[in-house]
């Protein structure tokens, strides 16, 4: 069954990806939203085959980020201007998608020793964290990518309309506020399971730490003036940690 | 009923002879009146006449007649070829600039002017639909076609929605002017219009506040320099449009974080390449056109069998209920289902019998041999009648 509602969820998601870098946008839409649908089945079938949290494992918790980066990518997908992010976004659910079936995270049955509590709470609160930090990162680059092409005096400018820099930039600040507060709720809930338990921190709790302070630096700093450019740099360097931490979780974590 | 076209435009008449015949509301109407069913369509690209009669021959010579000023450069046209000219033309591929959106609404407001029967009502209609239809499906309108439109397009580009943004223009040129037209309906506000005898402090105090700046002057040297702007704007985001040969702001402005510097050339470069894209689009367009005009065409052309096909109906219906009324010493002893059941029995028959003859003499009517199938049917049923 969950191989079933795979295949058609990646193929959508690579259609979608195809779709925007030709410019297909109906199409690409269309492949987003089927692939959604088909990643939601999936992932509602993991959840009633399995007796505890299904995404509990680093590869279940990928297949549970990228559900949820292309759920708030729907959010804006359908909107004209923002359908551009779909350049940044779907490739990079594609090949998180496929990394995720590769390590198992789209299949059923792992059971692990952590309450089903606390694993939604900690783990879905990082992971929406984590999504709404991809998206801002999306909209980063596509901040610069606009301002090159403003810079450059691309004749080409209002053929493939954008979002304006002012509206990129806001939202990307908007959605780091909402991000953050539910980054700290999950490391909260992170740690003083940590205390509880007397368990050592490992490198993943150092560098999500890490994660945390950049994070929050930019909001700090976007309150203070910060904008632009500049705020886009510090945006895709937080993001840079959102991947190091993805990636070090199978080498820490679930080790 | 035949639909007739008299007209002329931008591409059979130069200006001077579209004045001649240009017409106000008032007088759009009060033609429109005088010729029976009719909408006369007058804007500063064209003035035609479209009029719904019997008779083709005279609808054409009267409506020449109002416009026997510019007779020599009059377009004729009827039917299939004037509904498929009014769809273009409401789809803007008609206009000097291909997609233009005025025409759309100048054309509702001739429609609404008009004095229209069925036929014109329906031509219209339909041309307002294929024209609302190519403006949502195709990108042709979305591009600005003129300089002033691009520098407007171009500030939402960098701001989003305008309302609220700050112009400053530096001189009054008449480039310039419809550029802050642009902006201003879509909801920015000029705060300076500077000019030769602005102070430099002022000039200086409200480039702080400004989101967008339009220069236009005919001054010989720089009048807004890198370093002046370097020192106000702190790398906020500022739009710079220099509409002025020779260039009013300094080029170095560009390079500054956050302040984007586009002189005439870079609009003009802008132009052309969304007009390229107009045009590709219009192609699409013309696709849209042609398969609503042919719709149209269909319902027209069934209007010459509808006739037939209604007396057709009505004859056949008269023999069902006559054979019926004939068998009622038999059915009378039937019980009121079994009495509903013929009844439905033999109107599902006459339907089913008529339903193949009457599609297709709606798709011959379609092939311009629905007049010969009509009187055909006529013929063959004895229904000359009933006419």
């Amino acid at each position: 069954m969950v191989e079933l509602l795979f295949w058609p969820a990646l193929l959508c998601y690579g259609e979608a990806a195809l779709g925007y870098f030709g410019s297909a946008w109906r199409a690409a839409l269309w492949g987003v939203r089927l692939g959604w649908l088909a990643q939601t089945a999936l992932l509602a079938v993991q959840a009633a085959r399995d007796d505890g949290f299904p995404w509990s494992t680093w590869a279940g918790s990928l297949d549970l980020f990228v559900w949820f980066v292309v759920t708030a990518y729907l959010f804006w997908g359908s909107r004209r201007p923002y359908r551009l992010l779909g350049l940044t976004v779907m490739p990079l659910a594609v090949a998180l998608l496929i990394v995720a079936r590769a390590g198992g995270g789209t299949g059923v049955g792992e059971r692990n020793h952590y309450s089903n509590l606390f694993l939604v709470v900690h783990v879905g609160l990082v992971l929406v964290a984590f999504a709404g930090f991809t998206l801002v990162a999306g909209m980063s680059a596509l901040y610069l990518w606009q301002e090159r092409r403003l810079k450059q005096r691309n004749a080409t400018i209002l053929r493939r309309p954008a979002p304006s820099l002012a509206t990129l930039d806001g939202l990307a600040f908007r959605i780091a506020a909402y991000s953050l507060p539910a980054l700290t709720l999950g490391i909260g809930v992170g740690v003083g399971r940590l205390i509880n338990r007397g368990d050592s921190v490992d490198a993943l709790v150092v560098a999500t730490c890490v994660t945390w302070l950049v994070w929050a630096s930019y909001l700090v700093l976007r309150v203070r003036g910060l904008t632009g450019r500049r705020a886009a740099y510090l945006a895709l360097a937080g993001f840079v940690l959102v991947i190091v931490v993805r990636l070090a979780l199978p080498a820490t974590h679930f080790a | 009923m035949h639909l007739v076209l008299v007209g002329t435009s931008h591409h059979h008449a130069p200006v001077e002879l579209r004045e001649q015949v240009a017409l106000g509301d008032a007088q759009a109407h009060a033609l429109a009146e005088e010729l029976g069913e009719a909408v006369v369509l007058s804007t500063c690209n064209r003035t035609e006449i479209y009029v719904a009669a019997l008779d083709p021959d005279d609808a054409e010579r009267r409506a020449v007649a109002a416009l026997a000023d510019v007779e020599p450069a009059l377009y004729r046209l009827r039917d299939r070829a004037a509904a498929l000219h009014l769809f273009r033309v409401a789809a803007g591929l008609d206009s000097l600039v291909p997609g233009e959106g005025e025409i759309l609404g100048q054309v509702r407001t001739a429609y609404e002017n008009g004095t229209p029967g069925f036929l014109l009502d329906r031509v219209f209609r339909h041309a307002l639909h294929a024209g609302r239809k190519v403006r949502t499906q195709t990108a042709i309108g979305e591009s600005p076609s003129s300089v002033s439109a691009a520098a407007a397009a171009l500030a939402e580009q960098v701001f989003g929605d305008l309302g609220g943004c700050r112009i400053l223009m530096i001189g009054s040129g008449e480039v310039g002017e419809q550029a802050a037209r642009n902006l201003r309906t879509r909801g920015a506000e000029i705060v300076l219009t500077a000019n030769s005898k602005t102070s430099r402090d002022d000039l200086a105090a409200q480039l702080a506040t400004a989101d967008v700046v339009v220069s236009s002057t005919s001054s010989p040297d720089i009048v807004l320099d890198a370093a002046t702007v370097e020192r106000h704007r702190r790398g906020r985001q500022l739009l710079l449009i220099d509409l002025a040969v020779p260039r009013d702001l300094d080029p170095a402005i560009h390079e500054l974080d956050g302040c984007f510097l586009y002189d005439i050339d870079d609009l003009q470069a802008i132009v052309v390449e969304t007009l390229a894209g107009r045009r590709s689009e219009a192609e699409r367009a013309e696709t849209i056109v042609a398969a609503e005009a042919e719709k149209f065409h269909e319902w027209h052309a069934s209007l010459d069998v509808v006739p037939a096909i209604a007396s057709l109906r009505a004859r056949a219906e008269a023999i069902r209920e006559a054979e019926l009324r004939k068998a009622e010493p038999v059915l009378g002893r039937l019980d009121e289902s079994e009495r509903n059941a013929v009844e439905s029995l033999t109107a599902q028959i006459v339907n089913k019998l008529l339903h193949l003859p009457t599609v297709r003499m709606k798709q011959a009517a379609a092939a311009a041999d629905g007049v010969i199938y009509a009187e055909a049917v006529r013929h063959l049923f004895g229904l000359e009648d009933e006419r």
